[in-house]
């Protein structure tokens, strides 16, 4: 009992998540019973962003980093969930403006859970953790993206979502469960002892593979890709943000800490020309297959959610190019590049959201002259399409060029550039559907009789600020690559 | 002092992107304050740069630790060559901010864009860190895109995207080259003068170099990589594709002599002779399909082509007359294809509304505007390489320089050119001369501004100070191939 009370002081950003999740739920139960619903939004949006800003305000003030065989509070992980409460921050704002419900309550309250799984799930050392946190995200993300009760497709999107979920969770328990048989153990460090002394049985690559088509799915890469287009159409606008962004950084962190953590002797190789068993070449063939799938899929499009989904695709591809990296660079690499991306999906979901609210249906042709219609909002979505596009000086393409830089110099001899070349040309396709969204919103024709609309101060706030972000990270990328070697480094991960 | 015109540009473009967006006097005004701002700084910077520099020294403006981590420097510098080339960037602004003064759909942006582009055209001209030229190098593809998609004519999206999309390619292809290098190093630095230092092996210099080479070359116009040029050029409103011929197509061979010749001296002597090959069947091609052209704005894309050829030509000579005549064409062809492109796109398109040949050609424009066709006479004579005009001091060196190493092609090369003067001619005779003497269409024409007035005397101006004095540019170019950077590229053997 001692020692949980030992945890009770850590881990209070993650109580104070949990507890204004439960505060939300109240307060619509009570004293907000009779407003409106813009009210009620109003009210309990500013108290569960009030609980994230008191979440991240703790973890900035109180540096109390501890380890045990369950969690692990690390520089690194406190930062990534500063990450994480930012951007959900940013989700919470968003929802004040969105009409897709009467229950803001628990809407309020299943995103600030699902918060916290992001948050644990960042945390765990122990795989039945790991597993916890997992569906204390995921379950939450089912009902959000069903959300909209009148809305066919997002019942339909929340369907297959459930599905491939609970079959891709299914698999990852699986796998844990044949890396307990084989090692006998739970925690990350002890499994990749256990498998570097002990010969590599073939089981062992059941495991790697079950385990990683889990993740492979959270982080929606090919061939594990098919909710995403769906999910990011049919979901209510901020929760596609939400899990485009900060469910997409704590994905890949998760997934990075058991691939190069738990499976780190199981690397196998993915030189050109000298493939070995192994995670590389396994992480090689869906980066690949994300990156043309994606990218391919994505020209044509109509539909500018699915553009993004399936953009997304492609950007998870070049992210697990950063698996390949020389040591000193990969994580630095990796994280940079999800969390500016994550800030740039979101703001682009963002713009989306908000277009959605104003009343133009979700096809490209009615983005069309957005550029007149609405200017400040349509130059922050021109910087996310092309730093998504990789044109400096943006993040997008500094997060590129590290990552590429960093997956040439993994291998002796230019051994992975043949993946580099790919991604760079998968890259080049990629601007011609990001020119297209934008030529809608700057070169189409205004349709008729559509006055200016102006967007509300709550939503063009974060948005504009995202936007800065963006330049400024790309601009000056010094700074967060500093915090992340610093965070890096004094969380002593050794790979 | 240089390194201003860089910084004027983009202030420019920000303060124009500010003002309202009906004012399209003040618009004008601060485009062109803003152009010959940067003019007088380059010419500032020329000046100073003849007076103080040891002579053809490489004189540092600006070096910062930018990006530590990956050994990114802010380093601006500047020798004879890159000054010869931003003084051909401020004159060729100056002259497209005049030729579009007639600009009334959106001034503002257009512009705003038109800033954005040439500044970062300095950049490029002036960087000697890879990373940051290959920045302002992606920059430009952008305002590119967008001034022929907004402001351009026939077939203006097709055009733009087919221009986006090569330029892309092109740079993707640079970007592979560069990352190798760089790892290939030691992952150290991105410094031009650093990298040069490396000894790459010759098995890598030989595809190294074919990749970045042919990556910059497709903005330069290499035969079979042109095809953007000629659609890009009569999709694009004039003052952008006086830009495009001006000055875009000079990144391309800068790029190709800076950094690929700079870097991979032992590839470059593998595939000159392919190169050289590729050169002068665009000479002859681009001259050919110039002579059966029926829209006037394509002859001159096509003449582009041919006169690119050139340059391409010079350079794989590797003697230092042909390497001296390559940049000095580079200058003319600038000067001369602005000069060309303005006449046909503002001064012929916009009076008489129609560039095809057989509709000009009753209009008898020699009679009914006599300052266009004595501009048009004159500029193609500049173009057809007369002696007294610029290009006639550049070709010649080409041709000499060529002679000693590849004869034959030589001969090809000078069939170019009597392919050259036979299209003009016919252009001439079709566009400004009616048959039979007959009397002139009965239409009304504005007449020639002002601006245009300055323009063409600038242009005009300068192709003939330099025809009658090349020593000019020559005092700049000529001590520069001789600074370690280039010397080693025609002395044979590193220094």
């Amino acid at each position: 009992m001692n020692s949980s009370l030992d945890w009770m002081i850590p881990l209070m950003p993650e109580e104070l998540v949990i507890v204004s999740a439960l505060a939300a739920l109240v307060l619509d139960l009570s004293v907000v019973r009779r407003k409106t619903v813009a009210v009620r939004a109003a009210v309990i949006g500013t108290m569960a962003s009030l609980g994230c800003l008191a979440a991240m305000l703790w973890i900035a003030c109180w540096h109390d980093y501890r380890t045990s065989e369950m969690l692990a509070l690390t520089p690194l992980t406190q930062f990534l969930k500063m990450v994480l409460l930012a951007l959900t921050l940013v989700v919470a704002v968003l929802s004040f403006g969105a009409r897709f419900s009467r229950h803001v309550g628990e809407y309020f309250a299943l995103l600030l859970l699902a918060a916290a799984g992001l948050m644990l799930l960042i945390s765990s050392e122990n795989l039945l953790v790991l597993f916890i946190a997992l569906e204390l995200l995921s379950v939450p993300l089912y009902v959000l993206t069903a959300f909209n009760k009148t809305s066919l497709p997002s019942a339909e999107a929340a369907l297959k979502y459930f599905l491939f979920g609970s079959v891709a969770a299914a698999f990852t328990l699986f796998g844990i469960s044949l890396l307990y048989g084989l090692t006998g153990k739970l925690q990350l460090g002890a499994i990749a002892e256990k498998l570097a002394t002990q010969p590599v049985e073939p089981v062992c690559y059941a495991a790697l593979v079950m385990t990683l088509a889990g993740f492979a799915f959270k982080v929606a890469v090919a061939p594990f890709h098919f909710w995403a287009p769906d999910v990011y159409q049919g979901a209510p606008a901020p929760i596609a943000c939400f899990i485009a962004s900060a469910s997409k950084v704590a994905s890949f962190f998760v997934l990075a800490r058991i691939i190069l953590v738990g499976f780190g002797p199981l690397h196998g190789s993915a030189v050109w020309e000298g493939f070995r068993a192994g995670w590389m070449p396994l992480l090689a063939v869906v980066a690949v297959l994300s990156m043309v799938v994606g990218n391919i899929a994505a020209l044509v499009q109509t539909s500018v959610k699915r553009l993004l989904a399936y953009s997304a695709i492609a950007h998870g591809g070049y992210a697990l190019l950063a698996f390949f990296g020389n040591s000193r660079q990969m994580l630095p690499a990796l994280f940079f590049y999800v969390i500016t991306y994550s800030l740039t999906v979101l703001g682009a979901f963002a713009v989306v959201a908000v277009v959605e609210n104003s009343g133009s249906p979700d096809r490209l042709a009615g983005w069309a002259g957005l550029g007149r219609r609405a200017p400040l909002l349509s130059a922050c979505m021109f910087v996310f399409m092309l730093s998504l596009a990789g044109i400096p000086p943006l993040s997008g393409f500094f997060g590129k060029f590290y990552l590429f830089t960093a997956a040439a110099a993994g291998a002796p001899h230019l051994g992975m550039l043949w993946l580099v070349i790919v991604a760079v040309a998968a890259s080049a396709i990629s601007l011609y559907y990001y020119l297209q969204v934008l030529k809608q919103i700057y070169t189409g024709d205004l349709p008729a009789g559509s006055a200016p609309f102006r967007p509300s101060h709550a939503a063009l706030l974060p948005i504009a600020l995202l936007a800065g972000l963006v330049i400024a990270f790309g601009c000056a990328p010094g700074w967060l690559l500093g915090k992340l070697s610093f965070v890096l480094n004094s969380s002593g991960f050794q790979f | 002092m240089p390194a201003w015109t860089i910084y004027i540009s983009f202030l420019g473009a920000a303060a124009l992107a500010l003002l309202p967006p009906e004012s399209r006097r003040a618009a004008r005004i601060m485009a062109l304050l803003t152009a010959l701002a940067g003019l007088a700084a380059a010419l500032g910077g020329a000046v100073q740069y003849e007076r103080h520099a040891p002579s053809g020294a490489l004189v540092d403006l600006v070096n910062l630790s930018w990006i530590a981590d990956l050994g990114i420097r802010y380093h601006l510098a500047a020798d004879g060559i890159s000054i010869t080339l931003v003084l051909l960037t401020g004159i060729a602004a100056v002259a497209g901010v005049l030729f579009s003064w007639n600009i009334e759909h959106r001034t503002r942006e257009f512009f705003a864009l038109y800033l954005a582009l040439i500044g970062g055209v300095y950049g490029v001209f002036l960087s000697f860190d890879l990373f940051l030229l290959f920045v302002f190098y992606e920059l430009a593809i952008i305002p590119k895109y967008f001034l022929i998609a907004f402001w351009g004519s026939t077939r203006r999206e097709y055009g733009a995207m087919k221009l986006a999309l090569y330029s892309l390619v092109g740079s993707a292809m640079v970007l592979i080259g560069l990352i190798a290098a760089y790892v290939v190093s030691g992952s150290r630095a991105f410094d031009l003068l650093e990298l040069a230092k490396f000894p790459f092996a010759p098995a890598f210099q030989n595809w190294a170099f074919l990749l970045v080479f042919v990556g910059f070359a497709v903005l330069a116009g290499l035969w079979p990589f042109h095809t953007w040029a000629p659609t890009g050029h009569v999709a694009a409103p004039t003052a952008a594709s006086m830009l495009l011929a001006g000055v875009v197509m000079k990144l391309g061979a800068y790029g190709a002599l800076r950094v690929a010749m700079t870097l991979f001296p032992d590839g470059l002597r593998f595939w000159q002779n392919d190169i050289a090959l590729l050169a002068v069947i665009g000479i002859v091609y681009g001259g050919s399909v110039a002579l059966v052209q029926r829209d006037l704005k394509f002859v001159i894309g096509y003449s582009s082509v041919s006169h690119m050829g050139f340059v391409l030509l010079g350079l794989m000579t590797l003697t230092q007359i042909g390497l001296s005549g390559a940049v000095l064409q580079m200058f003319s062809h600038g000067i001369v294809a602005g000069l060309l492109f303005a006449v046909v796109g503002r001064m012929i398109y916009d009076r008489a509304h129609t560039r095809e040949l057989s509709e000009l050609q009753p209009m008898n424009l020699s009679v009914l505007a006599p300052f266009v066709a004595v501009t048009f006479v004159l500029a193609g004579a500049a173009s057809m390489g007369l002696p007294g005009f610029s290009g006639f001091i550049a070709e010649l060196q080409v041709l000499v320089g060529a002679w000693a190493v590849f004869p034959r092609l030589t001969l090809f090369a000078g069939v170019g050119i009597l392919v050259g003067i036979a299209f003009m001619l016919r252009v001439w005779i079709k566009a400004l001369f009616a048959e039979n003497d007959a009397k002139p269409a009965a239409i009304q024409i504005e007449p020639v501004s002002i601006p245009e007035r300055a323009g063409a005397f600038l242009l005009l101006g300068t192709t003939i100070l330099i025809g009658l004095w090349p020593g000019l540019l020559l005092d700049l170019i000529n001590p520069t191939l001789h600074s370690p950077l280039i010397q080693p590229l025609w002395k044979g053997g590193l220094p």
